[in-house]
């Protein structure tokens, strides 16, 4: 009786999608987002999607209400605020909180990015085999019997044979009407991908730095996730020695020594030659830091390393290089320098919050 | 889905027990729907079908939100038409069903015998279904993104109608009367003319038709306050358009006495609900049940009216005083508190009152003529207002004169800012000037200045509202490109 709201109700949820993308900067350098990993759904507040109407303003209204209390009681139930209350410019947004699911964020940002689908890696796509129920046959095991159709049969034939009835409208099925399950063995496409995150956490990459970086790679992960079912996360921090550590301490620690970013690269290589054979996954390391590395000498390390083990092995390998008032920036410029024209390395320089959009465009942009 | 055997001979129980009390309501269609498709229906504002909008999506979205949530629960939803359309949500309580019925009931009378909605069309549901076929009808002929976008400029001025109007001249509204343009002459005797009819007032008539006919004719003649009429009528539009405007006018024309009786509509129904299940329906062990539902429903938050509670408050206010006597005069004037208190003619007549009461008023003659100072105190009303200092709001007062004005004030026009067409030649260039009869409040400016977009595109040319900002008289303007905002 009620006609379907599906219409007015998926033009509603594409409105919203219109408008997140509008903020698309602003929700992507929001590192509040982070917090809610691992839940579904997040909450956005968009505003500017309730029609405008001419109304009273609100803030500073006051009314009528009912109960107990003393003049100057709060009435609102909320906490004393800190300090001076927030100044009344923000008084004409009624923003909407509308709940959209992370793999939906991603998939807008891979819009609007205009992010090519990833192609894994083609003559190394893994296949597994798994058998499905999708068929049926007339002889075979008891256990895969199928007794809904087999009764289907039966019936069939007792009417078509006009005996329906006799036995009190109780049918017995004869061998005949014996029905079994059979399968066909399916191939399905298996890609793997693993995220081996590396972070230089010397002492010149402040707060602000690590900030980004987590902001950044929190993205990557989340748009990786949505075009891979497994995907896998390993994490690496440097100074001037790497480790592998969990993604919390990834994403906290602060150590303040020198950098010798080989190190890195070589934990990296050995982890994927441990656990990650490449024929079997796609491989994305990336790596950020402020470019500052330790001597010309390791940076020569860090190239060969690269040349020789690690870029054979990966989809592609990405250096993002987060700007700080400390560092000179150089790594970048020799990598640069080494793998001009090099499909397989992909550098990216992150100024502030407002580039990470930028830099994610670079690092996924190329679809491997 | 119609009801259960069991539903309906409750409806019959309740329909009699409703008729008994002396409500007289249009017959009632019960739907049994599923909780989604009561959320599908509260989208659509009671109604099975409306025309495609995004903003139905919305409220579905949030609706169907806070339900899964746990945060509310769509419990009454009737609609005002000819039979009355009512939804009972499946797998409800039996005491549930029956409250509701009653509530309905009691609705259903007041739809039908409140003279504020007495201009309303009581075939609503086949209007709006036929809405939705035009408005349907126009998405494929001009697109529908093309028709999404006017719908939504019409509905963010929805607002701007004059609410009052139906009552002032029945059947719509009436023409521009020209006023005479002669001077008018009494008849008199020869002798007494010249005290009749005295020259010098004769001359001054004289003289004012002539300074009206030299200046420039305004356009419109008058403040015009239903903005759409004036769009329609008036603003550059294609015939599809100004059909979609006049839907979008005429669904807001029915709506809008819901708003101007939201307190007394929601009070009646509760005060009949309250009535008829106590001392008629209720099974014993259906008691706490109905207990707890009602004060729900009752409850009041700091900070917040309750129309529920306000309602039937007033109601049995006004019952007891008119069974006591307890107004007049004699009873006004009377200074003995204790003789006040005890006070009890014996007059009777407090359910004869309230019948007539749900006849004849609305909101704003409710609380004005029924908030008396006895019952601001008995309910512990009070004012509240914003601290800039602390950023929140706080109890100002218990003032019952600035308790009613405020409240008054809420209810004033719906609740809505009065705005009006000031001019439709503005410069002598075809602009457009709204005015805000400000009154206390300020409009939200950022709102104002979105509404200002959509308002220009219905007129095409340089659109205006004058307001006051921050107790200085102001102009908001809007181009077709950008905003502005100008002391006048």
């Amino acid at each position: 009786m009620v006609q379907k709201i599906d219409l007015d109700h998926t033009r509603f949820r594409k409105i919203v999608r219109g408008a997140i993308r509008r903020d698309l900067k602003k929700h992507v350098a929001n590192g509040a987002l982070i917090a809610r990993r691992g839940s579904k759904t997040v909450s956005i507040p968009v505003p500017q999607i309730q029609l405008p109407r001419f109304r009273f303003g609100t803030n500073q209204g006051g009314g009528v209400g009912q109960g107990d209390g003393e003049v100057g009681d709060p009435i609102d139930g909320k906490q004393q605020q800190e300090g001076q209350a927030e100044a009344g410019d923000q008084a004409g947004e009624h923003a909407l909180e509308v709940e959209i699911t992370l793999e939906e964020l991603a998939q807008i940002l891979g819009e609007e990015l205009e992010l090519p689908n990833i192609q894994p890696k083609g003559k190394r796509q893994v296949t597994a085999e798994v058998n499905k129920y999708s068929g049926l046959r007339r002889v075979g095991p008891a256990s895969l019997r199928h007794i809904r159709r087999t009764f289907k049969r039966a019936l069939k034939r007792e009417i078509a044979s006009g005996r329906f009835g006799r036995h009190g409208g109780v049918v017995v099925p004869v061998p005949d009407d014996m029905r079994y399950r059979s399968w066909e063995p399916k191939l399905i496409p298996q890609s793997n991908a693993v995220i081996l995150y590396m972070m230089d956490v010397s002492g010149s990459m402040g707060d602000e730095q690590k900030e980004i970086v987590r902001i950044e790679a929190f993205w990557i992960d989340t748009w990786l996730k949505s075009q891979y079912k497994h995907i896998e996360t390993r994490y690496i921090v440097h100074d001037a020695e790497a480790k592998e550590v969990d993604e919390h301490t990834f994403f906290h620690l602060r150590e303040s020594g020198g950098t010798k970013i080989s190190s890195a690269y070589d934990l990296c290589d050995q982890i994927i030659d441990g656990e990650y054979p490449p024929d079997e996954w796609n491989i994305y390391p990336l790596h950020f830091s402020d470019g500052d590395n330790w001597s010309g000498g390791d940076t020569a390390r860090c190239l060969d390393l690269l040349r020789e083990s690690l870029l054979p092995k990966v989809n592609v390998f990405c250096y993002g290089q987060v700007r700080s008032t400390y560092g000179s920036g150089q790594f970048k410029n020799d990598l640069d320098n080494a793998f001009a024209g090099s499909e397989l390395v992909i550098t990216s320089d992150i100024p502030d919050k407002d580039g990470i959009m930028d830099s994610i465009k670079q690092f996924l942009g190329t679809g491997k | 889905m119609t009801l259960t055997a069991e539903l309906a001979e409750l409806q019959q129980k309740v329909r009699r027990v409703a008729a008994a009390y002396g409500l007289d309501f249009f017959e009632t269609v019960f739907e049994m729907v599923d909780w989604e498709a009561m959320n599908t229906v509260a989208a659509y504002e009671g109604f099975p079908v409306r025309y495609p909008h995004w903003r139905f999506g919305m409220s579905y979205d949030q609706i169907s939100k806070s339900y899964s949530w746990g945060f509310s629960k769509i419990f009454e939803l009737v609609i005002n038409n000819d039979p009355c359309y009512a939804y009972l949500l499946q797998g409800n309580s039996l005491a549930d069903q029956k409250l509701v019925m009653a509530h309905v009931y009691a609705h259903c009378d007041f739809f039908k015998n409140n003279l504020w909605f007495s201009p309303t069309n009581r075939r609503m549901v086949d209007e709006l279904a036929s809405h939705a076929t035009r408005i349907q009808r126009h998405s494929s002929r001009e697109g529908y993104d093309e028709v999404e976008a006017f719908l939504d400029s019409c509905l963010s001025l929805e607002n701007l109608i004059d609410i009052y109007a139906p009552y002032a001249t029945p059947g719509g509204r009436t023409k521009d009367r020209r006023r005479s343009r002669r001077v008018v002459r009494f008849e008199a005797k020869s002798y007494m003319d010249s005290f009749i009819n005295p020259p010098e007032f004769i001359a001054e008539q004289r003289q004012k038709i002539e300074a009206e006919r030299k200046r420039t004719p305004r356009f419109p003649e008058r403040a015009e306050r239903d903005v759409l009429y004036f769009l329609l009528e008036h603003a550059p539009l294609r015939d599809w358009q100004r059909d979609v405007i006049g839907m979008v006018r005429e669904e807001a024309y029915y709506f809008a006495p819901q708003r101007l009786t939201k307190v007394m509509n929601e009070g009646w129904a509760s005060f009949w609900h309250a009535k008829m299940m106590t001392e008629k329906l209720l099974e014993p062990h259906e008691f706490i049940d109905f207990a707890e539902r009602h004060a729900g429903a009752l409850a009041i938050q700091p900070g917040q009216l309750n129309p529920y509670k306000l309602g039937i408050e007033l109601f049995r206010d006004i019952e007891d005083r008119w069974n006591k006597g307890r107004f007049g005069k004699e009873y006004e004037e009377c200074d003995d508190l204790s003789v006040k208190r005890k006070w009890d003619t014996g007059l009777g007549r407090g359910r004869e009152r309230i019948f007539e009461v749900r006849k004849i008023y609305n909101d704003v003659t409710f609380v004005d003529e029924f908030l008396t100072e006895d019952f601001c105190e008995e309910h512990k009303l009070f004012t509240y207002d914003y601290n800039p200092k602390t950023g929140r709001r706080e109890l100002s007062g218990r003032d019952f004169r600035e308790i009613k004005d405020r409240l008054l004030g809420q209810l004033a026009n719906g609740g809505q800012p009065v705005i009006e067409v000031l001019d439709g030649n503005f410069r002598n260039r075809g602009e457009l000037v709204l005015v805000h009869r400000h009154d206390g409040d300020d409009l939200d400016l950022g709102q104002a200045r979105q509404t200002l977009q959509h308002l220009w595109r219905l007129w095409t040319r340089p659109v205006h509202v004058e307001t006051v900002v921050d107790d200085r008289p102001r102009r908001l303007s809007y181009d077709g490109e950008t905003h502005e905002l100008v002391d006048l």
